[in-house]
């Protein structure tokens, strides 16, 4: 037995509630401090393999503005967030634009699509 | 509507299409003004206000249940003023607001379209959101040299211009625009240094700090704050110290980081010129105008709402502070003023300060109050009164300045009430 107790903000929802994590080698045991089950969730996830939702932009060519502000329609994998951003700023794509298109479908093989958060229109 | 030099009038006017704005607008609508009575007036050249600028998801949670993104949360409510037919005008900015002999308001504006524009209104929202600290309001030390921008300038350079301030970056002050710029930036290839703030504790949200500073092992060095900025043409570093609890630097302890780019996150001030010159009270803790339950001003038919009236940390209780303050709107318009006795509301103790300032009575709706404290404070009870009767008393488990606080007081537990004043405190376990 190796138990260790690790302290976690969660990210879920604005509270931000201070979670304590019990873990035993390396496995997820227990959590206390959440004030609901999103946050149990949460610290699981996070002890074993975090996921964050990533929001960047993406070039627009012929649209009323030069960028459309963009977001992964779940979570990924937070190793993936770097190479994630390397595949957005390499995408360009035509105006018009509508809030909730697909600009990806599926990033990084991570089953998750791309959307884009703003309508743009064609100039 | 007329053109050019226009003269016009309306029953409301709403400064600001930001969420507040937009959000009053459509709750006049439901609360049975006419649309085509009610005027939004933006200075920008679309709807949406500070949201287009903010990429990042998380608003929204409180009320749609859903983490969306700043553009998708202004999206839905610009949609459902779109609906309801509530008429704009876009590059359009406020100048002046007075109240006229016969009580409505004169606001003169200009517009690329209209050019000056003369409007009267019976009653008006203010939603001109809010604007942020820059170094002149802060005296740092050192050159002036270029480099140095407020987090939010920075946010819309990067995520409204597509392009990069710079590549190696200090940030001063832990408010959110700067947390959540650090991880921008951090993803579009910069290395973020450090996040310096001068208090012992974060301005901002505690899942900022984790999801944008511990993700990228940025760190934040609390009760320090640059002391020198180094650099001739371009900032080329800083020097950063240690300060003691009256907030004075160390000697020392100084560090220097070298950089090519300052941001400032130091806090941000409702943008209250036009209210303070149509001679409006304002509360000097919060910057905002003093208000009632429906956050009307003190001056009759004048309605205040957003991070005009406090700054906010959710847009969530933005568009619901703003739903007050356009039902109160539509009410005033169809009854006038409010009969029955007005108690004020103090804040106590570390509280710094409620909203609303005061309570008219009798309410017919229970009343809730939002407030900040001044430091960190653990376990305490929060505690309202009216003299001698207490008329809340809840446990907190923490109360943090940096993330907005209220309590609902129910309108029976009011109804007895009929004067003295409303009391806020906290009181430790
Ligand atoms: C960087 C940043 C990050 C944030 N992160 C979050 C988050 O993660 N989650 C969350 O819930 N909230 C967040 N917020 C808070 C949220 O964005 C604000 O609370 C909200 O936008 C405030 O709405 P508002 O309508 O009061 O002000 P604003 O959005 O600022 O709108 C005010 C509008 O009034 C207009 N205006 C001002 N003066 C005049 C004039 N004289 N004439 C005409 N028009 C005028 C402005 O152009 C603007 O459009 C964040 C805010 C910022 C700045
Ligand atoms: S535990 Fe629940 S309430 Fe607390 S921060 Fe997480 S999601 Fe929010």
């Amino acid at each position: 037995m190796s138990e260790t107790i690790r302290e976690l903000t969660c990210i879920v929802c604005p509270i931000g509630c201070t979670l304590k994590v019990t873990m035993d080698d390396g496995k997820f045991v227990s959590v206390t401090g959440n004030t609901c089950p999103r946050g149990a969730k949460y610290a699981e996830t996070e002890m074993t393999a975090p996921r964050r939702v990533l929001t960047s932009t993406v070039k627009v060519s012929g649209g009323h503005l030069p960028l459309c502000p963009v977001r992964t329609k779940g979570d990924i994998p937070k190793e993936l967030l770097f190479e994630a951003m390397r595949a957005v700023n390499a995408v360009s794509i035509p105006a018009p634009v509508s809030i909730g298109q697909v600009v990806i479908e599926d990033l990084c093989g991570t089953g998750v699509p791309l959307i884009a958060t703003r309508d743009i229109h064609s100039v | 509507m007329r053109e050019i030099g226009a003269e016009m009038e309306r029953e409301l006017v709403i400064i600001g299409g930001g969420p507040a704005g937009l959000a009053a607008a459509a709750a006049a609508v439901e609360n049975g003004v006419a649309a085509e009575d009610i005027l939004i007036l933006e200075r920008e050249p679309e709807l949406g206000g500070i949201l287009l600028q903010c990429i990042h998801n998380g608003f929204g949670i409180h009320r749609f249940g859903e983490e969306l993104s700043g553009p998708e949360y202004a999206a839905r409510f610009a949609k459902k003023v779109a609906e309801l037919g509530i008429p704009s005008l876009l590059s359009t900015m406020v100048l002046t607001l007075h109240r006229m002999e016969d009580g409505r308001k004169e606001i003169t504006a200009v517009s690329s379209a209209h050019g000056l524009i003369r409007l009267k209104a019976r009653a008006v929202v203010l939603a001109m959101g809010c604007r942020e600290r820059g170094r002149g309001a802060l005296n740092i030390p050192g050159t002036r040299p270029a480099g140095i921008y407020t987090a939010g300038a920075a946010q819309k350079f990067v995520n409204i211009k597509g392009f990069m301030p710079g590549r190696k970056v200090v940030i001063l002050g832990s408010g959110d625009i700067g947390l959540i710029m650090a991880r921008r930036m951090t993803l579009e290839g910069a290395k973020v240094e450090v996040v310096a703030e001068l208090m012992p504790y974060s301005g901002g949200l505690s899942r900022n700090i984790q999801q944008c500073l511990r993700d990228f092992d940025i760190p934040l060095l609390l009760s320090h704050t640059i002391t020198q900025i180094h650099g001739k043409e371009r900032v080329t570093g800083v020097t950063i110290s240690q300060v003691d609890e009256k907030r004075r630097p160390i000697l020392g302890t100084e560090q220097y980081f070298a950089c090519d780019t300052v941001l400032l996150s130091c806090g941000l001030i409702p943008e209250n010129e036009l209210t303070r010159q149509a001679g409006i009270p304002l509360d000097p803790v919060t910057g905002g105008a003093v208000v009632g339950e429906n956050r009307e001003t003190e001056m009759p038919g004048v309605f205040a709402a957003g991070n005009v009236l406090h700054v906010h940390d959710l847009v969530d209780f933005v568009s619901a502070e703003a739903e007050l303050a356009g039902a109160g709107a539509a009410r005033w318009l169809a009854e006038g003023d409010h009969a029955g006795v007005k108690l004020a509301v103090r804040p106590q103790g570390v509280i710094r300060y409620v909203v609303p300032q005061t309570v008219s009575l009798p309410a017919d709706e229970d009343v809730r109050l939002f407030f900040r404290v001044g430091e960190v404070v653990e376990k305490a009870a929060v505690i309202v009164e009216c003299g001698e009767k207490v008329l809340y008393k809840g446990m907190r488990p923490k109360l943090l300045p940096g993330e907005m606080e209220s309590v609902t007081l129910k309108a029976e537990t009011l109804s007895g009430l009929d004067s003295g004043q409303l009391t806020v405190r906290l009181e430790k376990r």
